[in-house]
């Protein structure tokens, strides 16, 4: 069974329809990235996933269980699926290590000590253990995006979306956060992406997801996808992305 | 008639702590009021919107006079219901700061990004959780200069109860300027006093702007 089936999804803002009926399943461990141009709805599908958004009709299920707004056991299922923002959304009153510690303590009610230690096992996943007393202004923004990582993966999530989380990087800065996204995906990850990066979509993802006017227009294994694109939409899509 | 003696200086002195004392039951009740008005006013739910938009649109609407006066004469002639000053000041008072500072506080809270609220939901905290310990905190520390700010407003307009005869710091100044027929002296007096109390709260408020813009 896949860890997330999607069905013939559809989402409106007012009188625009965003979703016309998206379809799609994902497989544990597979690293999917969502590529199309912006207004595609990639982003609204990706936070549909989370219940961030309300879907219209169809269906979402992640782990068998039907993802809504007012699923049962919100907060436990947001526990389980994490996500990454284009903002970081770091709590900037916070360190890092409470930012990082903040859901464990309040959910799993951890101890003190155990929450250092849990924030330091994440923050060296992401290279960054060193920070764990610094606030989030006092980091770079490839920084700040890693603790945003770091913060999701110590609530131990099955699955992982993020949400064109290097578009607001400078580009010096872009490489370090994917970086630690591969690494994350070697070790089994399952992720869905919401991307402007086309390389790391040609190499580290398992399928690449097309999407266009609210619809997947195309899927498929990145090799294939990118050599041989069938619909002139993904073709001028991807002589533009180059 | 006397003069301006010691003795009277002492007891506008006296009455400034009952100046305090409103200001610490305004607060005291005002504060808890303030907090949930502005809980209801950021509220997705909308009954509880237009509630506490009714309520603010009223006090906000009658001049603190008008409420003391309310309370204090009102209530006996509407109700029945007779009031000592205290009490009557004292609830005027505490509605007037719930209303003003649910105000502040609820632009604190609407100045923190909605993104905040939703990365919290997303690490799967509660409503209450998502509120105390990510948006409140920041919401305070943008809602503190206001809110020093008002506690002046608070301490100047206690001197309203004076004119349903509490004897605060006004009132007191009152008494002894028509004992002494020293009414320039008195009500100076009683000026430096009120200026003496607020000035390091305008200080502290001022420090805090300046120190909270530094910081983001």
């Amino acid at each position: 069974m896949a860890l997330v089936d999607i069905k013939n999804v559809t989402k409106s803002y007012g009188s625009i329809e965003v979703l016309k009926g998206v379809s799609l399943s994902i497989d544990e461990g597979e690293i999917v990235t969502i590529i199309g141009k912006s207004g595609s709805g990639k982003s609204t599908l990706l936070r549909c996933i989370n219940a961030l958004e309300r879907i219209d009709g169809g269906e979402i299920t992640v782990e068998g269980q039907s993802v809504r707004t007012d699923m049962p056991n919100l907060r436990g299922f947001r526990q389980r699926v994490g996500i990454v923002f284009q903002a970081f959304n770091l709590f900037p009153h916070l360190t890092v290590e409470r930012n990082i510690t903040l859901a464990p303590v309040l959910n799993k009610r951890i101890a003190k000590a155990e929450g250092r230690a849990l924030a330091l096992d994440v923050l060296a996943r992401v290279g960054l253990a060193d920070k764990i007393d610094a606030y989030p202004a006092q980091l770079s923004g490839g920084q700040q995006q890693r603790v945003a990582i770091a913060r999701c993966l110590a609530m131990g999530p099955h699955l992982m979306l993020f949400d064109e989380v290097t578009s607001a990087l400078d580009p010096e800065l872009v490489g370090e956060v994917l970086k630690v996204m591969e690494d994350m995906a070697r070790q089994g990850m399952t992720m869905v992406l919401v991307t402007h990066e086309m390389g790391f979509a040609r190499n580290v993802a398992s399928k690449i997801v097309f999407m266009h006017q609210g619809r997947v227009w195309e899927e498929g294994p990145p090799a294939d996808l990118f050599a041989n694109p069938r619909t002139p939409e993904l073709r001028s899509f991807i002589a533009s992305a180059r | 008639m006397r003069s301006f003696s010691l003795a009277d200086f002492l007891s506008l002195l006296s009455a400034l702590q009952w100046t305090g004392v409103l200001v610490l039951i305004a607060l005291a009740f005002g504060a808890p009021l303030a907090l949930g008005l502005a809980l209801m006013r950021t509220s997705a739910r909308r009954a509880l919107r237009w509630t506490a938009t009714a309520f603010l649109q009223l006090v906000q609407g009658v001049p603190l006079l008008g409420l003391l006066m309310f309370f204090y004469f009102g209530m006996p002639v509407f109700l029945g219901v007779e009031m000592p000053p205290l009490v009557a000041v004292g609830i005027a008072m505490t509605v007037y700061t719930a209303s003003f500072l649910g105000e502040i506080w609820r632009g604190g809270i609407e100045a923190v990004k909605h993104e905040q609220w939703e990365a919290a939901a997303c690490l799967g905290l509660s409503t209450w959780h998502q509120f105390r310990y990510v948006i409140a905190p920041q919401a305070f520390r943008m809602a503190l200069p206001p809110t020093v700010g008002f506690l002046v407003q608070l301490i100047k307009g206690t001197s309203l109860a004076s004119i349903v005869g509490f004897v605060e710091l006004a009132r007191a100044g009152q008494l002894v300027s028509a004992a002494t027929f020293q009414p320039l002296l008195v009500y100076s007096i009683v000026a430096a006093i009120y200026f003496a109390a607020c000035l390091p709260l305008t200080l502290w408020a001022r420090s805090l702007e300046a120190r909270l813009n530094g910081a983001r």
